[in-house]
């Protein structure tokens, strides 16, 4: 275990800068985001979530795949290049390191997506340990522990200093750029800390939320309960929920015509939308209703039936914030476990 | 199906499934007022890549649109790709508009295949289509066809609105006619000048043709045609495990991620299109 003092935070961002982009949580115009790191940014790491999680790191929520010229007459197709240079992102939390792990699943899977899997490769994660959980949260229920995050690198801020501890061959790199900027440390302090973590956990409303009867049995029991026709009313269709949504991986595919040639890039997309699965002979899912079983059986039923059990909500709490008609996954998972259907 | 390979183009450098190659429309057929069939060879000749009956492939106009259409053609032909496309979309207007010697984009092929070489092998085959849906069954009619020792007889069972809405009209009379054990059954929907063949809706004559169930049947058509050709082919005895579909919803990326095409646990691009109708009916009805 070593640790750095809080105030001595810049020059170690500072010094992680010169050799791999850093992308950590920033204040700009009074919301956090992830964005990049320079000597100016007004970085916060008191803010527990960001209003976006830091899925677009590795998928960004808009990216060329290739681009299409005419070279001598000749339609010409060339490959957005990978990337290829090592960043770093800090301040990840642990429900938003468990989401990447959903989403490696989906595009490392076969066949493997070559634009995701490069950002992966050369992505180093720094995770940090949630000291104030929030109401909305609930990564407990999904086997989370908000007081050990996964990661690269794993960081704890206790008091006035940050603890750090490499976890894996690339945190052991990266820790090794930076050696000269901590010292040692002690773990029980890091224990404690964990432990007071861990006492806001059990006591918040949501942590102990009842899975029984989701996973992959879910898909056939609960298809059609008359639960959904009850529950998706107020639902607006804004998509908001699977924008802000840290495992939400449907995408949409577009091209744009520059003037000289034709880019086609990739774009988040919702399941939520009511021309997302529209085709020329007609649409498989025509009502609100539809859509909005799609989302909550793909991530507590479909999802797991193809992982091993694995749920793609991590229990974050940004569509329980963020849903304009307080529509979210807690108030799903509420209202079966009182129908128990 | 192989994750990546080599870009022909740039040596070393990977090119991912989501990438197409160019292909050249080297021949166009009209089929019927709405379906062209387009021809497509790489641009050195030959073909884009190498398929199995049933796999589809998405194809491409840059600025356009892109869309999966099934590969008509078997892979038995070695020399190109076919693709059967019905005017009804942007991007299929603007295809039906293309010309000979046109470049277009395909990525493929994507999906799994009719089972030819295992459950289909040494089976008596009864093909049920209607409309553009001979599309994805001529791959594997013309598969059986070329390899006719490993097939039992193999009976067609194709319709549509008019005798000028037959797809393949050509091949149907020429070839598929004149190959022995091979019986095929036409019908249009309404009585028409100059068509002397079965008139009726394909269901219906499904029940009069009266199939003995020692065979495995494949039937793809209009929401409407399965339901009841399915309904006709469980009154003669035939068990769900013995006929199978290739299903078709809106897909954007192929390859199971982009989340269009999910249905209950499966992915149709990537689990799919080819199913049994016992795994049709593991399906929640969102098809």
């Amino acid at each position: 275990m070593l640790k750095i003092k809080k105030s001595d935070l810049a020059a170690l961002f500072a010094r992680i800068s010169e050799k791999n982009d850093l992308f950590l949580p920033v204040k700009t115009a009074g919301k956090t985001n992830f964005a990049a790191w320079d000597e100016a940014a007004d970085v916060d790491l008191d803010t527990l979530k960001t209003v976006k999680s830091p899925k677009d790191a590795f998928f960004p929520q808009s990216e060329n795949l290739y681009t299409c010229n005419r070279e001598d007459g000749k339609l010409k197709v060339s490959p957005e290049k990978l990337t290829d240079e090592p960043f770093v992102l800090f301040g990840i939390r642990a429900c938003d390191v468990r989401a990447i792990d959903v989403l490696d699943r989906v595009f490392l899977s076969e066949p493997v997506d070559s634009y995701y899997a490069a950002r992966r490769e050369h992505g180093i994660i720094v995770s940090y340990a949630c000291n104030n959980p929030e109401t909305s949260c609930f990564c407990k229920v999904f086997g989370i522990d908000a007081a050990v995050p996964a990661g690269d690198v794993v960081t704890w801020m206790v008091g006035e200093e940050l603890y750090w501890e490499a976890k894996t061959e690339k945190g052991e790199a990266l820790t090794a750029q930076v050696r000269d900027l901590l010292v040692d440390a002690d773990v029980a302090t890091v224990e404690a800390a964990q432990a007071a973590i861990r006492s806001i956990i059990e006591k918040l409303p949501n942590s102990n939320l009842s899975l029984e009867g989701w996973g992959a049995e879910a898909a056939k029991t609960r298809f059609d309960s008359p639960v959904w026709e009850q529950l998706y009313k107020p639902c607006l269709a804004c998509g908001t929920c699977t924008f802000v949504c840290p495992t939400c991986q449907c995408y949409d595919i577009k091209d744009y015509n520059t003037g000289n040639g034709v880019q086609r890039f990739r774009c988040w997309d919702s399941c939520m939308y009511s021309d997302f699965t529209m085709m020329a002979h007609g649409n498989n899912r025509t009502s609100q209703m539809q859509r909005f079983r799609q989302r909550f059986l793909h991530k507590l039923a479909y999802y797991p039936a193809n992982n091993e059990g694995m749920f793609s909500c991590v229990g974050c709490g940004r569509c329980v914030d963020k849903c304009p008609s307080h529509l979210n996954i807690v108030k799903v998972i509420k209202a079966f476990e009182k129908e128990g259907v | 199906m192989e994750a990546m390979h080599e870009c022909k183009h740039n040596p070393g450098f990977m090119r991912d499934t989501l990438v197409p190659m160019v292909g050249i429309i080297t021949d166009i057929r009209t089929e019927t007022p709405d379906v062209k069939t387009f021809r497509v060879n790489a641009p050195e000749g030959g073909k884009l890549f190498e398929h199995l009956p049933g796999q589809c492939a998405m194809v491409c106009v840059p600025g356009v649109g892109e869309a999966m259409f099934s590969i008509t053609s078997s892979p038995t032909n070695k020399e190109y790709q076919e693709f059967s496309i019905k005017r009804c979309g942007v991007l299929t207007e603007h295809l039906h508009s293309m010309q000979v010697g046109d470049e277009i984009m395909v990525r493929g092929p994507y999906g799994n295949n009719f089972p030819v070489e295992t459950e289909l092998k040494g089976k008596n085959l009864l093909f049920i289509a209607g409309g553009i849906a001979l599309a994805p069954l001529r791959s594997v009619i013309n598969y059986c066809l070329d390899n006719r020792e490993n097939y039992g007889e193999i009976d067609i069972l194709y319709g549509s609105r008019s005798a000028d809405d037959l797809v393949q009209r050509k091949e149907i009379e020429e070839v598929w006619c004149k190959q022995p054990g091979v019986n095929v059954h036409l019908t249009i929907d309404r009585e028409q000048e100059g068509w002397d063949g079965h008139v009726g809706f394909v269901p219906s004559y499904l029940k009069e043709l009266a199939f003995d169930t020692n065979r495995t049947a494949i039937l793809c058509g209009p929401p409407i045609m399965i339901k009841f050709c399915l309904q006709g082919l469980k009154e003669m005895g035939f068990a769900m495990e013995q006929v199978y579909t290739t299903l078709e919803l809106r897909m954007k990326c192929g390859v199971g991620k982009c989340g269009r095409c999910n249905i209950g646990t499966k992915y149709v691009c990537k689990d799919g299109p080819v199913f049994r109708f016992d795994q049709v009916d593991e399906l929640p009805n969102e098809y």
